[in-house]
């Protein structure tokens, strides 16, 4: 009696396991999925830390800790300080499309690649503001840099300098991280000092902290900045997506939107860089993986922290995470850099350059 | 008339003529220049010479259109009578023109007014006027009509334009001093040279480029490197588009000039590039062992690409050369000979006279006759391919030659030096500089290194040379260069005396950081105070004697003295430096007496460590920057 209750509840709790995960896996959401190519110098890469990564058409430029590679045709070149790069390190990419040329901030540097031709200015033959150039980026005939010592804008067509810093914008740091720089807003992601917004129309500087202070608790979540210590800004159809070492943020120039681990599929708060692809869409590049968000859903991913086999997983709106069957994966965990090639993703690593290649 | 008063009345002539002439020899006397109004065939008046540039023919081939800098107009004539047939006036001073694809528009670009003139062919008449960026010297429309491409002299870039607009696009980064344009034969490409070296290490070899802009994309495609070539001037293709050849001038500056030994301070070259030649650029010499052909300029191939002939300034003639000996003898000798100077026997068949300064070549439409725009004699000199006869045809124009453009004449012709290898405007490349440092004297090997200098807005800046030891212009252009320079007998007094009335003459070309009426902007007005501050940042006073506003003072900038700067070299023979004007500072990179520093920032950044050269170690990174901002509008 008792062993035939117990097989009636078993089997139908049984059927009622599948019925619900079979309703969870047709609930769950489709995300992109790749297919992994990995580069280290095995294959030519000029060196496996890969800083910053930047697309150009059918081109690829990696900025590694020992030169600028190129990959074209399916071969890669060196550029390095014999050829007129400023540092063997390049810390961040930036083209300018209406030209062709390549800007590469260095270690100790800015560089312009321009077919061939490398003309490198540093803080000590040009208005650079600081020599340690840890973002760059193109608008029109400026092109922004965020440097270790403040932020700077070159105007290509008067080869004037201009320096942004604690003594001309509400910059409490100077240790600038990131930028990026449309027709209507420049935005600095300032280590320490949050996010700063140049309007280019008016000229006005606003800042965005975090309302909780330095305090590492969020106290208010969506209310602004989610911390201090921003690394990394992308604006796109004028939306701001901000990354910081304690989580990421949304901002639409009205509202602020927050993502933590504890609740989004964020799968680290520890964010080195983010690419917002639009409004609602972006890429995340953490210590922990690289995630997408598509505005509902989130997937992330990277080698097994544990194993170091591929893994990709998805986390539904409602939290639900399942994980997809993968047999490629980026070429380290830790992320460092996004660039985005059509439906393809190029993504720098602390160990090798992967092209994840979409699967249809 | 009877015969007596007709003896009376030669009596009473020859009388009045010795009263005259007496009078005017105490006239010339009181006036101390009792020889040149007799003596001399050059008149005092400031003439407006044509000085023609560059020709273009006409689509159909009717019509010559002569770009003439000196009138600031295109002249058009007949073809075949050389007839005028009507003048366009232009902006100031045009130095290179095209026509559209399709022969409608002629553009003009205009270098002291930033402008391109747009005529329109048919009505002969200024369409339209663009402003476009500094110093425009070359303008090329692509081949699609979409876009016209500017190169810009003091930007050192190539502005791209809206073609029916002339709105300002983009610019695409170029070589220093970007002026000349010339498209592939089927026009896919463009072709850009420019006049200064491309920044380099203080005393490494020069470094330019043939800039290759992609017509449809607009943007640089590749960069043809030219390695120890400083200046680069017209190119030519050949018809089939296998063939290129860029003029240009190969310096020697990094030889002690008192130590060469086969030949001058240059190399006259020519480089050779595309299929015919390989996959890397050949340059060869047009000079010869004993006589040089300074300044290589106009360049065209004859249509069946059997010859191609180049313009020389200095020594005033147009090279031939046999294609095909050419490219026999650079495949037979495939290391680099553009120092052996033996080798251009084996390619150059002719060397025929034209007028002063040739400047622009072109071929007539039949490939009889080749065209040659003679800048300082106001002619075009038609030379007959068969027999190489030369005739002169006149532009009509002030007959008499005035003392300035005597010495207009003087600074650009090579016929004063020691077998005729330079002349002024080799280092004075269109009466400016060269970019380069120099080792002029024969004081050894690296000793008293020297920056070339801009010569414009020179009066009330002398002591001239880099240590003040030439009190004025006859000593800097006569003794000092027969010495050094021309190692030959050197001009007659009046010959220097008319040299320096033109040097003297030459204006500061417009300042293009300076907003108009004289404004300044915020970054440049923080700059000027810096400049003229008396205290610095601790509020400690500034001893008046380290102020930037002390030893650069004046209009010009500079108080005319020599000090010691903190930047002399123990290969200097004495650490006072006389003090540089300051005009058109932005322009005339590298800097300090020796060009050691090759910006402006470097100055301060590492060549003032104990504020000798002003005080400025107190000033922030921005300030410096604003100081910057501020002497570039000098």
């Amino acid at each position: 009696m008792m062993n035939g209750a117990w097989n009636r509840i078993a089997k139908t709790a049984a059927a009622a396991c599948l019925v619900l995960g079979a309703l969870a896996c047709v609930a769950a959401p489709v995300m992109p999925k790749f297919r992994f190519e990995n580069f280290t110098t095995a294959n030519g890469l000029p060196d496996n830390h890969v800083y910053s990564v930047l697309v150009d058409g059918d081109r690829i430029w990696a900025g590694t800790d020992n030169g600028l590679g190129l990959y074209e045709n399916g071969t890669w070149k060196t550029y390095n300080t014999k050829d007129g790069l400023a540092h063997r390190a390049v810390l961040s990419l930036a083209l300018d499309k209406r030209t062709g040329d390549v800007w590469a901030g260095t270690m100790a540097g800015l560089s312009r690649i321009s077919s061939g031709r490398i003309d490198t200015f540093t803080q000590l033959n040009s208005g650079l503001s600081n020599d340690v150039v840890y973002g760059v980026a193109v608008e029109g005939e400026h092109v922004w840099v965020a440097t270790a010592a403040g932020g700077c804008m070159l105007n290509l067509k008067t080869n004037q300098w201009t320096l942004y810093n604690e003594r001309n914008t509400p910059m409490f740091e100077i240790w600038v991280y990131g930028v990026a720089a449309a027709p209507d807003k420049v935005y600095y992601a300032v280590w320490g000092s949050g996010l700063l917004e140049l309007n280019q129309k008016t000229g006005r500087w606003d800042k965005y902290d975090d309302p909780d202070g330095e305090n590492e608790m969020v106290l208010f979540k969506d209310q602004g900045l989610i911390h201090e210590i921003t690394t990394s800004v992308s604006y796109v159809d004028k939306v701001a997506w901000v990354a910081t070492y304690f989580g990421d943020s949304r901002y639409d120039g009205r509202y602020w939107h927050n993502f933590l681990t504890k609740d989004s599929g964020l799968p680290s708060n520890f964010t080195n860089v983010v690419k917002g692809v639009d409004a609602n869409r972006a890429w995340f590049g953490t210590d922990r993986g690289l995630a997408y968000y598509d505005g509902t859903n989130w997937s992330v991913y990277r080698p097994s922290l544990t194993d170091g086999k591929p893994e990709m997983t998805v986390r539904d709106a409602q939290g639900n995470v399942t994980a997809e069957p993968v047999t490629t994966a980026p070429a380290h965990h830790y992320i460092l850099n996004i660039d985005l090639q059509g439906d393809d993703i190029w993504v720098a690593t602390a160990h090798g350059l992967s092209h994840g290649i979409r699967e249809k | 008339m009877s015969v007596r008063f007709q003896s009376r009345l030669r009596v009473g002539v020859v009388a009045a003529c010795l009263v005259a002439a007496a009078a005017c020899f105490v006239v010339a006397l009181f006036r101390g220049k009792p020889a040149r109004a007799a003596a001399r065939p050059y008149v005092t008046d400031a003439l407006a010479y044509v000085s023609p540039v560059e020709m273009l023919l006409s689509p159909d081939g009717a019509r010559l259109y002569v770009l003439c800098q000196g009138t600031d107009e295109v002249r058009v004539l007949n073809t075949t009578t050389y007839a005028e047939i009507k003048r366009v006036h232009v902006g100031h001073i045009p130095r290179g023109f095209s026509f559209s694809p399709d022969g409608a528009r002629l553009f003009v670009a205009n270098t002291w007014d930033d402008t391109v003139s747009v005529i329109d062919t048919k009505t002969l008449a200024v369409a339209a006027t663009w402003p476009v960026s500094a110093e425009p010297a070359g303008v090329v429309e692509d081949r699609a009509g979409k876009y016209l491409f500017v190169a810009n002299r003091i930007s050192n870039d190539v502005a791209v334009l809206d073609a029916k607009t002339g709105e300002e696009l983009k610019r695409l980064a170029a070589g220093r001093g970007a002026s000349y344009i010339t498209p592939s034969p089927d026009g896919a490409r463009l072709y850009v040279t420019h006049i200064y070296p491309n920044p380099t290490p203080h005393r490494t070899a020069p470094e330019s480029e043939i800039t290759v802009i992609d017509t449809a994309r607009a943007v640089v495609v590749e960069r043809i490197p030219l390695h120890g070539i400083a200046h680069g001037f017209h190119v030519a293709f050949s018809g089939d588009g296998r063939l290129g050849v860029a003029a240009e001038l190969h310096p020697k500056n990094l030889v002690p000039l008192a130590h060469l030994e086969h030949g001058g301070a240059f190399i006259d070259t020519l480089m050779l590039f595309g299929e015919d030649v390989g996959p890397r650029p050949v340059e060869v010499p047009l000079d010869e062992l004993e006589r040089y052909f300074p300044r290589p300029f106009g360049v065209a191939i004859s249509q069946d690409k059997s010859r191609i002939y180049v313009s020389h300034g200095g020594s005033e003639n147009v090279t031939v050369i046999d294609v095909a000996r050419l490219l026999r003898f650079i495949h037979a000798h495939p290391d680099s000979f553009a120092e052996d100077l033996s080798a251009s026997a084996n390619y150059v068949i002719a060397r025929i006279a034209v007028g002063r300064d040739p400047r622009g070549v072109l071929l007539s439409r039949d490939g009889r006759r080749v065209l040659v725009a003679n800048r300082l004699d106001d002619s075009i000199s038609v030379i007959d391919v068969a027999t190489r006869r030369t005739t002169t045809v006149p532009l009509a124009g002030p007959k008499q030659i005035s003392i300035l453009r005597h010495g207009e004449q003087t600074f650009y012709t090579a016929r004063y030096s020691f077998q005729g290898q330079i002349g002024c405007a080799n280092c004075h490349i269109d009466s400016t500089f060269d970019g380069l440092t120099w080792d002029l004297e024969p004081d050894g090997f690296g000793v008293d290194i020297v920056d070339n200098r801009p010569i414009e807005d020179l009066r009330g800046t002398e002591p001239y040379k880099w240590n003040g030891g030439n009190p004025d212009l006859p000593t800097e252009c006569g003794p000092r260069t027969e010495k050094y320079f021309w190692r030959s007998e050197n001009y007659d007094d009046l010959t220097l005396t008319d040299l320096v009335t033109y040097v003297r003459s030459l204006p500061s070309r417009p300042n293009r950081w300076r907003l108009p009426h004289g404004e300044l902007t915020p970054a440049q007005d923080r700059g000027k105070a810096l400049f003229e501050r008396a205290v610095d940042k601790f509020g400690n006073p500034i001893p008046e004697s380290n102020r930037c506003s002390f030893c650069h003072s004046g209009p010009k900038g500079t108080n005319q003295k020599s000090f010691d700067v903190g930047t002399g070299r123990v290969t200097d023979r004495t650490g006072k430096l006389d003090t540089p004007q300051l005009s058109n500072i932005a322009l005339s990179a590298p800097y300090l007496h020796d060009g050691s520093a090759a910006t402006l920032e470097q100055i301060w950044t590492i060549y003032n460590p104990d504020d000798k050269h002003g005080r400025t170690n107190d000033l922030t990174k921005d300030e410096l920057n604003d100081l910057i901002e501020y002497l570039r509008t000098r």
